[in-house]
């Protein structure tokens, strides 16, 4: 078993952007009736989630959050020599995004910039790689942005997910200090389950076609959706996350020498009220540990996770705080991360409107 | 039996009566939803995961029971 540990660097700083406009589950009628929303927002808890428009990308909001990241924390943009961006939802199959936001941001040539695309676990995945380039390096100041925009992703036609996601970007500002102390990383996955969640067509296995975009009844109960748009079978996923999350948050601690009560937050990403809540009584966590935005965003993806933290710790990450991460999706991957904070700082929640903060 | 028969039926929110002989889709109560539910309680109650490709082959009440109690 393979666990990643890390020294001395850390989160310094957050911040966050989500699109102005908001979905009211309850009210989101046009397709199914007020009593399928009903039941379906009475069962995962999500009530509202933001929406990208037309003119909004993921890089949109990633951009709105380092540049707030920036002016907040009066970041010199010289300092900054790696730009890693976490995404499923990229501007273009080519080029990375990443290298677009360099420019955007206006960074230097000498940034070092890439992409990882990974889905629900990524913002995990993202902090171990960037903690390893860190920690071994001259690199001054890091940035990891994350941002999805799964409202494109879903058909509004298939119940099964169209309630479920919303959009929204973060940024995060990883320095090295030794008051950071040690880092932990359990990263996992499993390609075998490759097909319970997935867009099938678009890429290069089943190119874009005229036949991958038409819309089709998929099941008994007549959702619809076409091979250009994600679907997710969330009786084997639930299964999957409730057997293994559990156990490899348990693997984790033990290989730390560390108990749940050691921590004061868990923030698990948001998948739904259902299996968070789920996974909670299974593992007897304390409820008042584990922030949720649930409600107010949705799934975010990869977002979910570091969204929360920016929504619901602000000003509870003075002093030094012991987070545990745990996040599981599309791959399916799912990672653990035993994350030291101290004192960082959290900017206000960002809108974007036409690609624009407002 | 009867145990399993409340489990289910708290599961799936079914008032009405339950009968080991039921084919469980043809509830109004069943939905993707519901379904959830039931593999919460099974692992709850059972310790038992089932995929969904051996779920669906499950038709029964007493399909889901023995599913329950022989593993």
């Amino acid at each position: 078993m393979a666990f990643l540990q890390y020294e001395g660097v850390g989160i310094t700083a957050m911040s966050a952007a989500v699109p102005k406009r908001v979905i009211v589950n309850r009210e989101y009628t046009e397709v199914f009736t007020k009593e399928e929303a009903n039941e379906i927002v009475d069962k995962t808890g999500i009530e509202q989630r933001r929406f990208a428009d037309e003119n909004t990308c993921s890089s949109d909001l990633c951009l709105a959050a380092a540049e707030k990241l920036i002016a907040d924390n009066n970041i010199k943009k010289e300092d900054i020599d790696l730009l890693v961006f976490i995404s499923q939802t990229p501007d273009y199959r080519m080029p990375a995004t990443s290298v677009t936001l360099q420019h955007r941001l206006g960074l230097g040539n000498k940034v070092i910039a890439f992409d990882i695309t990974l889905g629900c676990s990524a913002f995990i995945y993202g902090l171990s790689v960037v903690y390893g380039l860190m920690e071994r390096s001259n690199l001054k100041k890091a940035l990891l942005l994350d941002g999805e925009t799964r409202s494109k992703v879903y058909s509004p036609r298939d119940r099964r997910s169209a309630f479920l996601f919303g959009d929204g970007g973060v940024a995060a500002l990883i320095e090295r200090d030794p008051k950071f102390g040690k880092s932990t990383f359990s990263l996992n996955s499993d390609g075998s389950r490759a097909d319970l969640i997935m867009i099938p067509a678009g890429g290069y296995r089943k190119m874009s076609s005229a036949e991958t975009v038409v819309e089709k009844v998929v099941d008994e109960f007549g959702n619809m959706r076409s091979d250009e748009q994600g679907y997710m079978r969330g009786g084997d996923v639930f299964n999957f996350v409730i057997r293994e999350i559990p156990r490899d948050i348990k693997n984790t601690l033990a290989y730390t020498e560390k108990t749940v009560d050691d921590f004061d937050y868990v923030v698990f990403h948001q998948a739904n009220n259902f299996i968070n809540s789920y996974i909670m009584k299974k593992m007897k966590l304390d409820a008042n540990k584990i922030p949720s935005t649930i409600a107010k965003f949705g799934n975010t993806s990869s977002v979910s996770v570091p969204l929360t933290i920016v929504s619901e710790l602000q000003g509870k990450l003075d002093g030094h705080k012991q987070v545990l991460l745990s996040a599981f999706g599309v791959g399916m991957t799912w990672a653990t991360g035993i994350v030291p904070f101290v004192d960082c700082k959290i900017s206000d929640i960002v809108e974007v409107e036409n690609g624009q903060a407002v | 039996m009867e145990k399993f028969i409340e489990l289910f039926a708290e599961a799936i929110e079914r008032e009405d009566e339950i009968k080991m002989q039921d084919e469980f889709r043809e509830y109004p109560e069943w939905s993707s939803i519901t379904y959830l539910s039931v593999i919460a309680m099974m692992d709850e109650e059972y310790g038992v995961q089932i995929e969904e490709a051996e779920f669906k082959k499950l038709r029964t009440v007493q399909a889901l029971y023995d599913a329950c109690n022989n593993k």
